[in-house]
């Protein structure tokens, strides 16, 4: 039965690396639109059969004892030194339901957002994107740290090349390296953890180091700093501060690209981790409490940097950072599910804000809120975008109101009062700026009414509608299971009404400051001024890492090259013109004059001869 | 029934193919190229299939050949394959073959600069595969020595001004010049090859069995005193080939004026010769100086690692790039054969193939940026992927392997040293090993935004891709990336049959 549940996810698994694989190998797939496109969603299309039909043939199981399967990767003297295969469980199942699903809408979407695109370059889109598919599938199966952190790279680079998709802009290269190096900072600690921990214990293997922290087989003392740097990991993939500074810029992408990795699932992956790895995080409170300061910092940080940006995309790209400080709260304060819970819902009403801001942007063909606006009178292109918003600022019965409610209630009973406060005030901002969007890049007056009646291909409204049916169908089943009593036990009763009172508030203030009139949004950035003026540079820290790699790196870099040149090298060059010189002067003696050899052989022969008496004495 | 002598086909097959081209294809080109073609042929399949057939159950060296040579002084041509040499003999064929395709277009001597290639390739394969010392080194000193006159004729020169203190040396020795890059590689090689030689002698003489042979030399154990001595003489002299600190200012200048399918040979698979030379000759003879001296062998790898990456970083010429970024992985193969673990050491050994893979696909890349654009200056370059998506791509996976991105041959032999690194008796060289990855990440991204990505330079117009033979060499070398970083039990299955006799003889019970 397991080996049947371990047969459907390489099925799952397999299926978009063959894409990738036949879009790479074979060049006139490739450079074909529509055959490449074809290739692709029809791909993927069969991987959410698959993934759906694993999921549903596996719930009456209740996972036996070990839902691993595993084969040999790196073979040693006593039994594979790693191992590679697939971990069906609960948590591995949900994402890849949500990772397919999310695949599919935004590749069809692509199909009509970059309908423009050059034709011979879609098809290294649909190549890069069945890649990424793999890659986040074999993320979100891997039973072993060493598979995760293998595809957890794999992710990182589908990253770096959608977001340098548009290659030849600077900004695009730009913002594709720097995803890339700061990510990749994360990373070093999280292959430094699981190295040391591989070496404490001698297994990568998830269910093996589960079993171990269980019977207390781990050494408690190195285990803190190891678990913090696994935890570096993800904080760079999920932009945990102060490592958030790539994601606003990988927005360079293409929207669809966005929407997929750099909102629903790729930068989950950090949340995921903590959560997967969580039997071993609860052995380390300290770290645990790190994370959810740092997540609620995070989550309060990039919520304002949102609420002073005015292109669309970035302040969705903060939203996503804050949202992600939301769930890495939740896994901080020892309610991951709540935030698990939190990553699916986000994933897709998240998706579907990415999508909508696409339309608008296809629309207007600019990013700046402040120049989109008079899409009031049709209906079919607010409506899903709205749902999303709604959701995302936590209104019932829309699911992100019962996910992010659950993690305030989480971090509440874990007695992180200074995190809880961060995170209720992050609500209230997040309707504020959301719906600060909401009004300025749909129902603003008089910038966008020239443009009424805009065509918007009927495929990329259709995915819209399909994510906000979706979103709603979820929150209305989550709605049933809290009134039938699900509600868990330990939250104050308060606090449904206090977190759906913050968003009420953050709507009404957006609504009287961008739709009303009734406050003036310069003044009050007048008021805060220090605030306003900080939160538009993002509090320097961008500035910070520039200052460190253009100075620190590239500085020393320059020193060390110039040390190798003209010191280390220099001696060698020391050296050998010394011996140059040497020969030079020697070469002197050469005289060419027969008298000068007899004389030198006369007194060769004189000091022989001397030598020989002394030594005869 | 005498069995077919394979190595010693593998191994003479180029040296035939030379003296065929110097005697027989004096004013054709194409017969130069096809006899090269033939032969490193006839060597690349045969390696492909002793890797295939080799037994890894049985393990220890293979298809053995014996023919004494000077008996009354115990030398003997005597030849075979552990799971360690196999591995290298396969490397060899691969750069040599895809070495053929990339030099396809030298113009002029093309038929003396083939036959010296060719005999240079023999020399590298009896190196690896000799197992009789004094034998060895006659290989070793031929795969030196015709790196004189193809780097001194048919490399190229760059400029480097005088500075500093020591500025009146680089006036005086002509710094920069292919002739100074030719003689200084040379001369150090040479100059590291008296002190093998020394320990050669030294293990002969003190053993007093008579024989060169590996096989007797491995069975006596030397007094400690006499085994520090030598294995510091192998260390310096295997250490220069293999660009130790601070003995490794030959390679840049080396590499960056040598031709394309030199720089590819040298830094893909001569490097190598060092690497495998402390881990056959040091380890395998001496075991007890090589724990002894372990903390030095992983110093000063380390000091490589950092080292030559931040230097790879500040370089503006391409080829100096790459060749810096070997200084830097050949510190990760010292630093994973200082370990002495099993991981380490098998980490070590792979990183020896990934990086000669990976830097012979360099070195063919960069020849095929300079063949188009005629330059080789990082920063005047700039969007050269949309004229040459083929090159762009193949830079980029060579560029992911060199920063040990997972699915590439790099991660695997990274992760691997990694592991050794932590389980040592220095587990701090984990951080140097990590934080040199970083730098990797660094330098090669910001070399491929430059040069690659962004809008096209106004210096060049009329870039065009590879073509015909030279896709062939671009294509079997990310391959070879590709396919043993996503599989790489082909390559650690026998090169762990011969690392852990290595080990076992070390940790003594």
């Amino acid at each position: 039965m397991r080996v049947g549940s371990a047969a459907v996810a390489l099925v799952v698994l397999g299926l978009p690396f063959a894409s990738f694989l036949l879009l790479a190998l074979v060049r006139p797939l490739r450079r074909s639109a529509v055959a490449a496109a074809t290739v692709s969603i029809t791909v993927m299309v069969a991987a959410v059969v698959a993934a759906f039909w694993l999921s549903w043939r596996a719930r009456p199981l209740e996972l036996l004892q070990s839902p691993s399967t595993t084969w040999s990767w790196i073979p040693a003297d006593g039994g594979p030194m790693a191992t590679v295969g697939v971990m069906v469980d609960g948590k591995s199942m949900a994402m890849c339901m949500l990772v397919t699903f999310v695949s599919l809408m935004v590749q069809l979407y692509s199909w009509a957002y970059l309908h423009d695109e050059p034709r011979r370059s879609l098809g290294r889109y649909y190549a890069y994107h069945s890649l990424f598919a793999f890659s986040m599938l074999g993320l979100v199966l891997a039973p072993t740290f060493l598979q995760m952190f293998v595809f957890w790279e794999l992710v990182g680079l589908c990253s770096y090349l959608l977001i340098g998709y548009w290659y030849d802009r600077p900004s695009a290269a730009r913002a594709a390296v720097k995803a890339f190096w700061i990510t990749k900072l994360g990373d070093l600690g999280f292959v430094a953890g699981i190295v040391m921990l591989w070496a404490a214990a001698g297994t990568f293997d998830f269910w093996e180091l589960f079993r171990l922290a269980h019977t207390n087989g781990l050494p408690p003392a190195g285990m803190p700093l190891i678990m913090f740097l696994i935890y570096l990991g993800a904080v760079g993939k999920s932009a945990q501060f102060p490592l958030h500074i790539w994601l606003p810029d990988a927005m360079e992408g293409p929207t669809p690209v966005s929407a997929l990795i750099h909102a629903a699932t790729m930068v989950t992956a950090g949340v995921f981790l903590v959560n997967r790895a969580f039997p071993l995080f609860m052995l380390v409170p300290d770290v645990l409490t790190l994370i959810a300061w740092v997540g609620a910092f995070t989550a309060l940080l990039a919520a304002t940097m949102a609420c002073v940006e005015n292109d669309i995309k970035r302040v969705l790209a903060y939203s996503t950072v804050s949202q992600l400080g939301y769930m890495m709260a939740a896994a901080g304060a020892s309610a991951p599910d709540a935030g698990f819970a939190h990553l699916l819902t986000h994933g897709v009403f998240k998706a579907l804000l990415f999508l909508g801001a696409g339309i608008v942007i296809h629309v207007f063909h600019t990013n700046d809120v402040f120049r989109m606006g008079g899409l009031g009178g049709q209906p079919w292109l607010w409506v899903p975008f709205v749902l999303a918003t709604l959701a995302l600022a936590g209104v019932p019965p829309l699911p992100g109101f019962f996910t992010k409610e659950a993690i305030l209630g989480g971090v509440f009973e874990a007695h992180l009062t200074i995190p809880f406060v961060m995170l209720a005030v992050t609500a209230f901002l997040t309707a504020f700026y959301m719906f600060r969007v909401v009004f300025l890049a749909f129902f603003a007056r008089g910038l966008g009414d020239s443009h009424a009646h805009h065509h918007v291909p009927p495929l990329m409204s259709g995915v819209c509608w399909t994510l906000a049916a979706l979103s709603v169908a979820t929150g209305v089943n989550l709605a049933r299971q809290m009134l039938a009593g699900a509600h868990h036990e330990g939250a104050p009763a308060w606090l449904p009404a206090f977190s759906l009172g913050l968003a009420g508030a953050g709507i009404v203030l957006a609504w009287a400051m961008y739709r009303r009139g009734a406050i003036d949004p310069a003044r009050v950035a007048t008021v805060l001024a220090p605030l306003d003026w900080a939160a538009r540079r993002g509090y320097g820290i961008d500035a910070v890492f520039a200052g460190l790699y253009r100075g620190a790196l590239l500085g020393f870099s320059r020193v060390v090259g110039w040390v190798d040149r003209y010191v280390v090298d220099g001696l060698l060059n020391v050296f050998s013109a010394w011996t140059l010189r040497a020969g030079d002067r020697l070469r002197r003696l050469q005289t060419g004059l027969p008298q000068d050899y007899v004389y030198g052989v006369a007194l060769g022969a004189l000091i022989l001869f001397v030598l020989a008496q002394w030594r005869m004495k | 029934m005498i069995p077919f002598p394979v190595l010693s086909v593998i191994t003479w097959a180029p040296f035939v193919g030379a003296v065929l081209i110097m005697f027989l294809a004096r004013h054709s080109p194409l017969a130069v190229r096809l006899i090269a073609l033939l032969t490193t042929s006839i060597s690349t399949v045969l390696s492909v299939f002793i890797f295939v057939v080799y037994d890894r159950e049985a393990a220890g060296f293979q298809f053995y050949e014996k023919l004494p040579l000077v008996p009354p002084l115990g030398i003997s041509y005597e030849v075979a394959v552990d799971g360690m040499s196999l591995l290298m003999v396969l490397l060899t064929s691969v750069i040599i073959f895809a070495g053929v395709f990339a030099s396809w277009t030298v113009k002029s001597r093309s038929q003396e600069f083939y036959a010296l290639l060719l005999a240079l390739v023999t020399g590298v394969y009896g190196v690896f595969v000799s197992l009789d010392l004094f034998v060895f080194f006659l290989f070793y000193e031929l795969a030196v020595l015709p790196m004189y006159l193809l780097i001194g004729i048919w490399g190229s020169s760059g400029e480097v001004r005088p500075r500093g203190i020591f500025g009146w040396a680089f006036r005086e020795t002509g710094v920069g010049t292919k002739e100074y890059a030719a003689m200084k590689l040379t001369l150090y090689l040479l100059f590291g090859s008296a002190f093998i030689l020394v320990g050669i002698f030294a293990l002969y003489v003190t053993a007093g069995t008579g024989s060169f042979s590996f096989l007797e030399l491995e069975a006596t154990t030397f007094d400690p005193r006499v085994q520090f001595w030598v294995f510091l003489a192998f260390y310096v002299g295997f250490g220069i080939l293999a660009g130790i600190w601070p003995l490794h200012t030959w390679s840049p200048d080396g590499h960056a004026s040598a031709p394309t399918a030199v720089s590819m040979l040298h830094a893909g698979v001569l490097m190598k010769l060092g690497a495998y030379g402390v881990v056959r000759l040091g380890m395998g003879l001496l075991p007890d100086a090589a724990v002894e001296l372990a903390w030095l062998v992983g110093g000063i790898a380390c000091i490589n690692v950092v080292y030559g990456a931040l230097s790879a970083m500040a370089q503006t010429d391409l080829k100096y790039v790459i060749a810096y970024s070997s200084v830097s992985h050949m510190g990760l193969v010292m630093l994973g054969a200082a370990t002495l673990t099993e991981a380490g050491l098998n980490g070590s050994v792979f990183q020896m193939f990934a990086h000669g893979v990976m830097t012979g696909l360099f070195f063919a890349l960069v020849g095929l940026v300079y063949e188009k654009a005629h330059s080789r200056a990082i920063f005047t370059m700039g969007g050269f992927g949309r004229a040459m998506p083929g090159i762009a791509t193949a830079f980029t996976v060579g560029g992911l392997s060199s920063l040990g991105l997972p699915a590439t041959s790099g991660f695997v032999a990274e992760i691997l040293t990694f592991m050794g690194a932590w389980r040592s008796a220095h587990p701090w060289w984990l951080v140097p090993a990590v934080a040199g990855t970083f730098l990797t990440a660094v330098y090669v991204l910001r070399v491929t935004k430059q040069i690659f990505w962004g809008p096209p330079s106004p210096h060049f117009d009329h870039l065009e891709d590879a073509r015909g033979p030279e896709w062939l060499a671009l294509v079997l070398l990310t391959g070879v990336i590709v396919v043993f970083g996503l599989v790489p039990a082909l390559a650690i299955g026998p090169v762990d049959t011969a690392t852990v006799p290595i080990l076992t003889r070390m940790v003594k019970p």
